[in-house]
């Protein structure tokens, strides 16, 4: 027997990846939880000052 | 677990008055604890949300019941010292982890010293030092962890002894590649090109006279663009690249200079004094990630990292829980982003049916109308951190453009794009009455759009908005001009006001998306992508150009980590061709694509008939394939093949396998030079992998790998480690310097220089092995038709090189597989999976897509009706009315108008406007020009 299936994703971690799943799967009809250990989300892409190869900010 | 804020999200309006007085200090994480921060904090002035936390391990108040001052000074209420930890419980159908890392931690290290030498710094803090929004704002000085204005004795003294760094170094592969000194016996795979980018950010920062030096074992940059990045950072930049593993670190206790000794590769020993040592650390998993994929019940490799197979990459052991980011793997933010999007196609892939059940709407702003009112308009200057206001006079900008014509707020922001500043925008918006927007900042290119997201939340029209680029068109060009870039500036916000005054609010046609999908090309990419986009829901077309689906997948023998080729392959082909959703066009070209985003229509051509296929979007993956050499005697002798013919030899089970003594690989065939200034990324990992299996076929083999680096990035760097354990032979070459073959008929010679004996060798071989760089179609006849770019060698052009690596400019094409670079089997699938994932998101938008305001439309009065805008436009747009009062004038289809401007500028009659860069709106930008700021 299948069970009920539930139409939300938890995303855990607000990295740049964990951020990206959660903005797709919103955008595409999934109500989504994103959690994140820390007061704000960003993660190690908030820290860096630019980003290779072409050299754009990172924030 | 919910953990306690101790401030009131709702309530803190982030003024910062509660971190003046605040007596709690800890390290700033965000600055790699090169400086302290209050109890009470904001991460950084960007962050989001944008509202203070109080860190109960150090806040008075919290720990001793002392103090209390925040709550006391704040003017919001927002404080509420009795919050407690609250658990959640959320019913969710998928989960994805995406946890991270941590930056490896040296202070164990006793031959570098980190943890006590102030000059020996990791990586992560140097990001921080070169970083406008860091402890020194971007200035590179020696001792970086003192503070500012050193209060201490001992601080001050050692602040005496400050300067600018004149000798940098920088020592790869620290907590990365090592298992003498740490457990890491991965490649961390980002280390070397930020390394890279390091020392040249250091180098521009400084000025130039900055002596820059990496030591490394291997230089990694198998990325798109990477090898271009790192030979201009040699040729262009001037930095070292020394080839050698530093010992050990020692310091004049005076100074803080530091004294380092090495071998460089000639087998000297040098000695060297550097002002500062970067130690470029890897990335780690956190034991907490580690417990918590224990309670999940997840399998981890033994570095940490979660175990995926190459044909689900995104899949954790466990179902309905998918994984992403360096979690999955060491990676960089290209490949988070693709692993990202990957994941959410995954874990929606799980929930197909019950898409759409618990989403909301977005409540819109109602819009004001502001036709007919006066301009009143508001300047918005970014200081870019220091990008732009390192170079231009932000604030005399700003002082500047409060004098302009119906300019009535000024403002200068450090990040006009945060959330911070975005919302205080609208704030302004709706408190001043502003009816036009103007933004002095970087490209419209990649932020307009945010803006106009701003505009719309505050309740005006998007198009009332106008953007000026005084970063790359300004700051960044006139670097060592700042008076003059500062003039330019001027120049550019006034031109900027003159225009946004005439600005007028625009309609945007609502767009019907056809709900069916077109995949061009039937390899690994192309077939995810469409069993992806079916799943879904969504008809989808897959074309293949060949007779048969797998592309170039057909020709490989297992993956990296073992699996099956064509065990995994066929049962993909099956999954396709049983799927109802989707239709397989088999021995199919594509000869012409009309339309466009949600209403393409494609001539395809089968057995020479041809016919047309409607679709709302498309998936480009049409491959790469192997270069035929032209070197190494290649096509002279049978016993000469390419990896692909070991592979076929491996699948087939040849006999002659069994009864080769002696077999070399040849790297980089084709790949690193100057005709092909790449690197093909797959070759290294795949011939020590083919290596591995010929010492297990049989031992007594001698297997030697002629190289130049060996790229075996993230975990793939254990297949190098077994190779070198179960005696395979590494032998380097320079590409000044290559092998030369000769071949004979006994056996091969090889001959080249060995790098350690540094004397010619010759090896004898009955096998030669050559590792051909991976071409691009460079089919541009269908970048043509679908308007999309390829870079020089031919691979097609991503829409941004980290945000956006699976779609391109082009609304409504997406790009997967190795015709966007080349890639190995589990990359190609997870990049297959992120563009079906953005493509998604596009079908999904049904009812909500519009098209551009930005538009040509005819003033039908003036229209002399000669025809010519109906002959010029690319896209079809501008036809004759058929019937009506204007029957016979000329009109433009608004969903077709791409707002080129080609009928605008070739419209004899001047009867045609393109809204938005109107006449009168260019020539006041002109004629704003000519007045003296």
């Amino acid at each position: 027997m299948e069970s009920k299936k539930t139409g939300s994703v938890v995303v855990i971690g607000g990295g740049i990846s964990g951020m990206l799943s959660a903005l797709d799967l919103a955008n595409s009809g999934f109500y989504v939880y994103l959690v994140e250990k820390g007061p704000s989300i960003g993660g190690v892409m908030a820290q860096l000052d630019k980003t290779f190869p072409t050299n754009d900010c990172a924030m | 677990m919910k953990k306690p804020r101790y401030v009131r999200e709702d309530r803190c309006i982030a003024c910062g008055a509660c971190t003046e007085k605040c007596p709690g200090k800890f390290d700033d994480k965000y600055n790699a604890d090169l400086k302290a921060q209050t109890a009470i904090y904001v991460e950084y002035p960007q962050a989001v949300p944008l509202k203070y936390a109080i860190n109960p391990d150090v806040c008075l108040k919290l720990t001793k019941d002392k103090c209390g001052t925040c709550e006391e000074v704040c003017p919001a209420d927002a404080i509420d010292y009795t919050m407690t930890e609250e658990t959640l419980s959320i019913a969710a159908g998928s989960i994805i982890l995406a946890p991270g890392f941590k930056p490896f931690d040296p202070s164990k290290f006793d031959n570098y010293q980190y943890a006590n030498f102030p000059n020996v710094v990791t990586s992560m803090e140097f990001e921080r030092i070169l970083s406008a929004t860091g402890p020194t704002m971007g200035h590179v000085t020696t001792f970086p962890k003192l503070p500012a204005n050193p209060k201490k004795k001992k601080d001050k003294l050692l602040a005496q002894k400050r300067k600018d760094p004149k000798k940098i170094a920088w020592f790869q592969c620290v907590g990365s590649r090592d298992v003498n000194k740490c457990d890491n016996p991965y490649c961390s795979s980002v280390c070397c090109m930020y390394a890279v980018k390091e020392a040249i950010i250091a180098k521009e920062h400084a000025g130039g006279d900055l002596d820059c030096s990496i030591f490394f074992m291997d230089m990694r940059t198998p990325g798109k663009e990477f090898e271009k990045y790192y030979e201009n950072a040699k040729h262009k930049h001037g930095i070292n690249f020394i080839r050698s593993r530093v010992h050990s670190v020692t310091e004049d206790p005076e100074t803080g200079d530091l004294f380092i000794q090495y071998v460089d590769e000639m087998g000297q020993i040098v000695k060297d004094t550097y002002d500062m040592i970067v130690l470029s650390v890897g990335l780690e998993i956190t034991q907490q990630t580690r417990d918590l994929a224990k309670k999940l019940g997840i399998d981890l490799t033994e570095s940490g990292f979660a175990k995926t197979a190459s044909f689900e990459p995104v899949t954790t052991s466990r179902d309905g829980i998918y994984v992403s980011g360096v979690f999955n793997n060491p990676k960089d933010i290209p490949e988070s982003v693709l692993d990202a999007s990957a994941a959410a196609s995954a874990a929606g892939d799980a929930l197909a049916e019950v898409r759409n059940t618990l989403t909301k709407e977005f409540p819109v702003v109602p819009e004001t109308n502001v036709v007919g009112d006066r301009p009143n308009i508001g300047v918005f200057i970014c200081d870019c951190g220091s990008n732009i206001a390192g170079v231009v006079d932000c604030p005399h900008v700003t002082e500047y453009a409060a004098t302009l014509p119906y300019v009535t707020v000024a403002e200068e922001t450090t990040y006009a794009c945060s959330q911070d500043a975005q919302d205080k925008m609208v704030e302004i918006i709706k408190e001043k009455g502003l009816n036009r927007v103007v933004v002095a900042a970087c490209t419209p290119k990649t932020h307009e759009p945010l803006f106009q997201e701003t505009l719309k939340n505050a309740g005006l029209n998007k198009y009332l908005f106008e953007m000026t680029n005084i970063r790359n068109h300004n700051s960044w060009v006139h670097k060592n001009n700042p008076d003059i870039a500062t003039d330019k500036a001027k120049d550019l916000v006034r031109m900027a006001v003159a225009k946004a005054a005439l600005a007028q609010p625009l309609k945007e046609e609502k767009i019907n998306v056809n709900a069916s999908v077109m995949v061009v090309g039937g390899g690994l990419a192309g077939m995810t992508a469409a069993r992806s986009l079916a799943s879904q829901g969504y008809e989808t077309h897959l074309i293949e150009k060949k007779d048969c689906l797998g592309g170039e997948a057909l020709k490989l023998w297992k993956t990296a980590q073992g699996e099956d080729v064509q065990k995994e392959l066929d049962a993909l082909i099956k999954e396709i061709t049983s799927n109802d959703k989707i239709v397989v066009h088999t021995n199919t070209t594509l000869e012409g694509v009309d339309g466009f985003v949600g209403n393409f229509t494609s001539q395809l051509k089968t057995d020479g008939k041809t016919t047309a296929l409607e679709h709302g979007v498309a998936v480009l993956a049409t491959g790469a394939k192997a270069l035929e050499p032209d070197e190494y005697s290649f096509g002279k002798d049978d016993r000469i093949i390419r990896t692909l013919d070991l592979d076929k030899m491996f699948k087939e089970n040849d006999p002659k396998l069994d009864t080769v003594q002696s077999a070399v690989f040849i790297q980089c065939v084709g790949s690193r030079e100057p005709q092909r200034p790449y690197c093909s990324r797959v070759c290294c990992t795949h011939s020590v992998d083919n290596a591995i299996a010929l010492k297990e076929k049989n031992p007594e083999t001698d297997v030697f790998i002629i190289y130049r680096d060996i790229r075996t990035y993230g975990e793939r760097e254990l297949l190098y480690k077994e190779a070198r354990e179960k005696g395979v032979i590494f032998i380097r070459y320079d590409v000044e310097n290559k092998p030369e073959v000769v071949v004979e008929e006994e056996c091969l010679k090889i001959t080249l220089t060995d790098h350690v004996l540094n004397k010619p060798v010759t090896i004898h071989a009955d096998l030669l092995t050559l590792a051909a760089a991976l071409v691009p179609r460079k089919d541009e006849r269908l970048a043509n038709f679908f308007k999309v770019p390829l870079n020089d060698e031919g691979f097609f052009v991503e829409k941004h090189a980290k945000l956006g690596p699976a779609e391109f400019a082009t609304d409504g094409v997406f790009v997967a597989g190795s015709a966007h670079y080349p890639k190995p089997v589990n990359e190609a699938i997870t990049q297959g999976r992120a563009a079906a994932s953005r493509a998604l998101t596009l079908l999904a938008k049904k009812d909500s897509l519009f098209t551009s305001g930005n538009i040509a439309s005819v003033d039908v009065q003036k229209c002399s009706v000669c025809g010519v805008c109906i002959s010029i436009c690319p896209y079809n747009a501008p036809s004759f009315l058929a019937e009506g009062r204007f029957a016979g004038k000329a009109d433009v289809n608004p969903v077709l108008c791409k707002g080129c401007g080609l009928c605008v500028a070739s419209c004899r009659s001047g009867a045609i406007h393109l809204r938005g860069f109107d006449t009168n709106q260019i020539l006041s930008q002109i004629f704003a020009l000519d007045e003296v700021s």
